[in-house]
C-alpha cells in the first residue's frame, strides 16, 4: 500500500504560566489509502494532531516532529507559502461545524470556484462546471440553485455536504475530517458519512477521521488510533475495536450505555496515572 | 486556614485552583487578572502614568514650586528652562509647571465624576431596556437615539449655556452627552445574556427581574463598560479641555489645562510653549488612559475568552 | 394519579406569518417516581416541552398538570420548589463570574432556607463533589464537575420532579457514565420523578422506563423501554432512529 503520510514523534506544545503544556506528545503513525480513525475524549490531543499535520497550530503553540512527510516531501521544512499550496491541494480538512467554516457573505458557489481556481488556475467556466460536478457528487440534487445560495440558507447537513464538496474539489490526496458529523442529527449523519466513504474509496484517498464516538469509528473506519492525554495508547483494526485490550479503551467502551445490553449501572472509568506516563504506541504499519 | 508569611506561599495561595474561602476566591481571580494585565507592557506604562498623575494631584502643594495663581507681571512669558520656572511662565507671569500640577487635580476631578455618572446612568438605562424589552425598551432607546443624534460638544455647549459656565456644570454636561453609548453597549450585552441558560436557571429559582439585573447581568456588563470608560476618558478630557478652551468650563484663574491652552492661544506664534505644555499634559494623560483601556480589554472582556 | 400530565399541548414561537409550531398536540403522563424519556432529532420540539413546563415559553395551549393541578401562564413561587430543571450545556448554565458557593447560596436563599452553609456542603457531597470545590469559579471546573454543580443547584430546593434537558450531551462518554450513575442514584435516594430529553437513544433507554419519540413537533410513538431494546417499534420513524443509532452502515448508502 502506498504511504501517503508518515509521521514520527509529532509534538504540539503551548507555553503557559505554569510552564510548557504538551497537547500532543510524541505521536507516530502513517496513513495509506485507508480510513484511519483517531478516537479520544476532549483534551486527548486528537484535534491538535489533525491541525498539526497541516501546521495550523497558532502561535505561541509550536509543532515539532522527527518526521512529517507527505508522499516523501518534508512538511516541516516547507515555507508558509508552500504550505498554503499543500493545504487544500494535497490535504483538505473538514471541521465540525460548517457554519464557522463557510464565509457567510459569499455565495456557496463562489467559494467553491475561488478555491478551485486558486489551486489550479482554471478558467471561470471550467471552475463552474467543476463546482457543479462536485455538488452533484455530494448528492445535492439542484446544484445550480445551491451555487447561488448563501451559507445561512442551508441546513446543517447541507452545509456539511457543501464543505465536503469544497474540500474535495481540488482532488486532494488526504482528507482530515474533524468530527464532521457531531453537529448533525443521526439520520443526516449517515448520509454525510456515506458520501465521504464513497468519495474516499472512488478517488483512492487517505482519510483521517477524528471523532469521540467509538461506535461510529468502529463501524466506519479501517484502522483506529486511540489517544489519551496527547499519546496513542492503542491501535487496532476498526472492526476489532470492541475487543480492544488497553484498560482505557475498555473503560471507554464499558462506560457507554448500550441498547442491546442493559445494565443497571454504567461502569465509570478509573484513570490510571500510568497511562499518561507510558510512551506512545507506534501507529505505523 | 493557616497562612505563611513568605512571598512564595502567598503567591501559591493566590494562584491556587482550589480556593478555600470566598475571600480567597475573589482575591485569586483578581490576582489572575493582574497577572494578565502585567504581561501587557503598554498597559503598564499607561497605568504608571495615571498613578503618577494621582500622586501629583495628591501632593500638589509639595511638588509645585510656586503658587499657581500668583501673578508676576515682571516675569511674563518666560521661555522654557528659565531659572525657577522650568516650563516658563504665562502671560500673567504665573509658573506653568505649578499650574499644570494643580491642574491635574481638576482633570482628575472631571474624569472621576464623569466616569461615575455616565456609565452608571448608561448601565441602568441599557440593562432595564434590554431585560424588559417591549415598550420600555422602545421608549428608552429612542431617548438614547435623540441624545446620540447631536454632536457631543455641541450638545455639551447647549447644556452649559443653559446651566451656566463652571466646572461642575461642564462635568454634568459632558456626562449627559456621554451616557448614550454606554446604554447601547449595556443593552446589547443584556440582550445576549438574558437568553443564556444561566439566566433561565435563576428564573427557575423564582428570582425577580430586579435581582437578575443587579446580581446576574450587571457583573457581566460592567467589565465591557470599564474598558469603554477608560478608552473614552481621553475624549472626556478633551471635551473638558474644549469647554475650557471655549471659556465655558473652568473659569479663570483656575489652572484647568484646556483653559490654559485657550489663554496661550493668543501668543501661540511667538510663545508656543504657553499653549504647548498643557497640550502635552492632555496628550499624555489621554494616551495613558487609552493604553490602559486596551490592556483592560484583554483582562476583562468576556468575549475574548476568559481562560 | 400521575405526577406530571400533559394533554394536547401545543407550543409555538412568533406570530401570524412568522409563527413556528414547535410542539403540536402532545400528550403523555408520567407516574410518580417514574422516569420518562423524550427522544427526537434537533428541532423536534422535545426541549420546548420542558421549557414550556417551567414557564420559559409563554405561548402554549392545552393542559399541563403537576399532581393534578392545572398550570396557568404564571408559575407560582412554590412551583419551583417542586419542579427543577438541569440544562444541556454546563458551560452555559453557570454564571461565569459566580463561584459554586454563590450559585448554590443564592438558590437556597431564594427558596428561603436558613441553614445555607450546611446545606451547600451537603449538596456538594450529594453530587460527588468535595468541599474543595465550593469556592471555585466555573472556569476552574471540568465539564462533568460543572454539570454536577448544575444538578446540585436543581436539587437545592428539594424538588420531587427533575426535568433533564440533554444532561450529558456536552460531556465525554466516561463523564457521561458518571453523571448518569449519579442521576440514577439520586432518583433512588430522593424518590425523584424524571422527565428526560435526549437525542441519544441508548442514554434514554438506560435511564427511562417509558419513552416518547418526537418528530417535527409531534409525538409519533410512546413505547416501553423493553420494546425499544427489542427493536420492535411501531412507527417507521422510530425504526429509522434506532437503526441510525447503531453506528454507520454502508448498506444505507442509497438513501436519497
Amino acid at each position: 500500500m502506498e504511504k501517503l503520510l508518515d509521521i514520527e514523534n509529532l509534538r504540539v506544545t503551548f507555553p503557559t504560566r505554569q510552564g510548557e503544556f504538551e497537547a500532543v506528545r510524541g505521536v507516530s503513525f502513517n496513513l495509506g489509502q485507508e480510513r484511519l480513525g483517531i478516537v479520544g475524549e476532549s483534551g486527548s490531543g486528537k484535534s491538535m494532531t489533525g491541525r498539526a499535520i497541516l501546521r495550523l497550530i497558532r502561535p505561541p503553540g509550536r509543532v515539532t516532529a522527527d518526521r512529517l512527510e507527505l508522499g516523501g516531501r518534508d512538511l516541516m521544512a516547507m515555507s508558509e507559502r508552500d504550505m498554503q499550496r499543500v493545504r487544500g491541494e494535497q490535504i483538505s480538512m473538514v471541521m465540525q461545524d460548517p457554519k464557522f467554516s463557510l464565509n457567510p457573505v459569499m455565495h456557496v458557489g463562489e467559494q467553491i470556484i475561488e478555491i478551485y481556481r486558486f489551486h489550479t488556475g482554471a478558467s471561470k467556466r471550467d471552475a463552474y462546471a467543476k463546482a457543479i460536478e462536485m455538488l452533484q457528487a455530494v448528492s445535492i440534487n439542484n446544484p445550480e440553485r445551491v451555487m447561488r445560495a448563501y451559507p445561512h440558507e442551508m441546513s446543517g447537513g447541507m452545509g456539511q455536504r457543501i464543505m465536503i464538496a469544497m474540500m474535495l474539489v481540488t482532488e486532494p490526496k488526504i482528507l482530515i475530517a474533524d468530527e464532521p458529523t457531531s453537529a448533525l442529527d443521526v439520520s443526516v449523519q449517515t448520509q454525510v458519512l456515506s458520501i465521504i466513504d464513497r468519495l474516499v474509496r472512488k478517488r483512492g484517498m487517505g482519510l483521517i477521521f477524528i471523532s469521540h464516538d467509538l461506535n461510529l469509528v468502529a463501524s466506519f473506519c479501517d484502522r483506529v488510533l486511540i489517544m489519551y492525554a496527547g499519546r496513542i495508547v492503542e491501535t487496532c483494526a476498526a472492526d476489532k475495536l470492541h475487543e480492544a485490550t488497553h484498560p482505557y479503551t475498555r473503560g471507554l467502551l464499558n462506560s457507554l450505555p448500550r441498547l442491546d445490553n442493559p445494565k443497571s449501572r454504567l461502569q465509570a472509568l478509573k484513570r490510571d496515572p500510568n497511562w499518561t506516563l507510558a510512551p506512545s504506541v507506534d501507529g505505523r504499519v | 486556614m493557616t497562612q505563611q508569611s513568605s512571598t512564595q506561599t502567598w503567591r501559591q495561595w493566590l494562584t491556587t485552583d482550589t480556593p478555600r474561602s470566598r475571600r480567597q476566591a475573589r482575591l485569586a481571580s483578581a490576582y489572575h487578572g493582574w497577572l494578565t494585565l502585567r504581561s501587557n507592557t503598554l498597559a503598564m506604562v499607561g497605568l504608571a502614568i495615571l498613578l503618577a498623575l494621582l500622586l501629583i494631584a495628591a501632593f500638589a502643594p509639595f511638588l509645585a514650586p510656586h503658587d499657581p495663581l500668583s501673578q508676576d507681571l515682571g516675569a511674563r512669558l518666560l521661555p522654557l528652562w528659565t531659572d525657577g520656572h522650568p516650563l516658563g511662565t504665562d502671560s500673567l507671569g504665573r509658573d506653568i509647571l505649578s499650574r499644570l500640577i494643580y491642574g491635574s487635580r481638576i482633570t482628575l476631578y472631571i474624569v472621576t465624576l464623569v466616569a461615575l455618572i455616565a456609565p452608571i446612568a448608561g448601565l441602568l438605562v441599557g440593562t432595564i431596556a434590554g431585560y424588559t424589552g417591549g415598550i420600555v425598551d422602545a421608549v428608552l432607546m429612542r431617548i438614547t437615539d435623540i441624545f446620540l443624534a447631536f454632536p457631543r460638544l455641541v450638545l455639551a455647549l447647549a447644556f452649559v449655556a443653559a446651566l451656566g459656565a463652571g466646572i461642575e456644570n461642564a462635568v454634568l454636561a459632558i456626562s449627559l452627552t456621554a451616557w448614550p453609548p454606554y446604554a447601547r453597549i449595556a443593552r446589547a450585552e443584556t440582550l445576549t445574556i438574558r437568553r443564556s441558560d444561566f439566566i433561565s436557571a435563576v428564573q427557575l429559582q423564582g428570582a425577580g427581574p430586579l435581582r437578575i439585573i443587579t446580581r446576574h447581568i450587571w457583573p457581566l456588563c460592567i467589565s465591557s463598560l470599564i474598558v469603554r470608560v477608560t478608552l473614552d476618558m481621553a475624549g472626556v478630557i478633551l471635551a473638558a479641555a474644549g469647554l475650557g478652551f471655549l471659556g465655558l468650563g473652568a473659569q479663570p484663574p483656575s489652572p484647568e489645562w484646556g483653559a490654559m491652552i485657550s489663554e496661550g492661544r493668543k501668543f501661540i506664534l511667538d510663545f508656543w510653549w504657553v499653549a504647548a505644555m498643557p497640550g502635552l499634559a492632555i496628550f499624555t494623560v489621554s494616551l495613558a488612559f487609552n493604553l490602559l483601556g486596551d490592556g483592560l480589554r484583554d483582562v476583562l472582556d468576556p468575549k475574548s475568552g476568559s481562560s | 394519579m400521575s405526577r406530571l400530565e400533559i394533554n394536547d399541548l401545543s407550543v409555538w414561537f412568533g406570530q401570524d406569518r412568522d409563527r413556528v409550531d414547535a410542539v403540536k398536540h402532545a400528550s403523555f403522563a408520567v407516574p410518580s417516581g417514574a422516569s420518562f424519556g423524550l427522544v427526537g432529532e434537533s428541532g423536534s420540539g422535545k426541549s420546548t416541552i420542558l421549557r414550556a413546563l417551567v414557564g420559559l415559553v409563554p405561548t402554549w395551549s392545552g393542559e399541563m398538570k403537576i399532581d393534578g393541578q392545572q398550570l396557568t401562564k404564571k408559575r407560582p413561587r412554590g412551583f419551583f420548589k417542586d419542579v427543577q430543571m438541569v440544562f444541556q450545556d454546563p458551560y452555559a448554565s453557570l454564571h461565569p463570574r459566580h463561584t459554586v458557593d454563590q450559585v448554590l447560596g443564592e438558590t437556597l436563599n431564594l427558596h428561603g432556607f436558613s441553614d445555607i452553609n450546611d446545606r451547600i456542603e451537603q449538596l456538594l457531597q450529594d453530587v460527588g463533589l468535595g468541599p474543595a470545590f465550593r469556592f471555585r469559579y466555573p472556569h476552574q471546573l471540568s465539564g462533568g464537575q460543572r454539570q454536577r454543580v448544575a444538578i446540585a443547584r436543581a436539587l437545592a430546593p428539594e424538588p420531587s420532579v427533575l426535568l433533564l434537558d440533554e444532561p450529558t450531551s456536552a460531556l465525554d462518554v466516561s463523564v457521561q457514565a458518571e453523571v448518569l450513575n449519579l442521576l440514577a442514584d439520586l432518583r433512588e435516594t430522593r424518590a425523584l420523578t424524571y422527565l428526560m430529553v435526549s437525542h441519544n437513544l441508548a442514554v434514554v433507554a438506560h435511564m427511562c422506563n417509558e419513552i416518547a419519540v418526537m418528530q417535527a413537533g409531534e409525538i409519533v410513538e410512546v413505547m416501553g423501554v423493553e420494546d425499544m431494546r427489542a427493536m420492535t417499534p411501531q412507527h417507521p420513524y422510530t425504526r429509522h432512529l434506532l437503526e441510525s443509532s447503531q453506528g454507520y452502515r454502508p448498506s444505507e448508502e442509497q438513501s436519497e
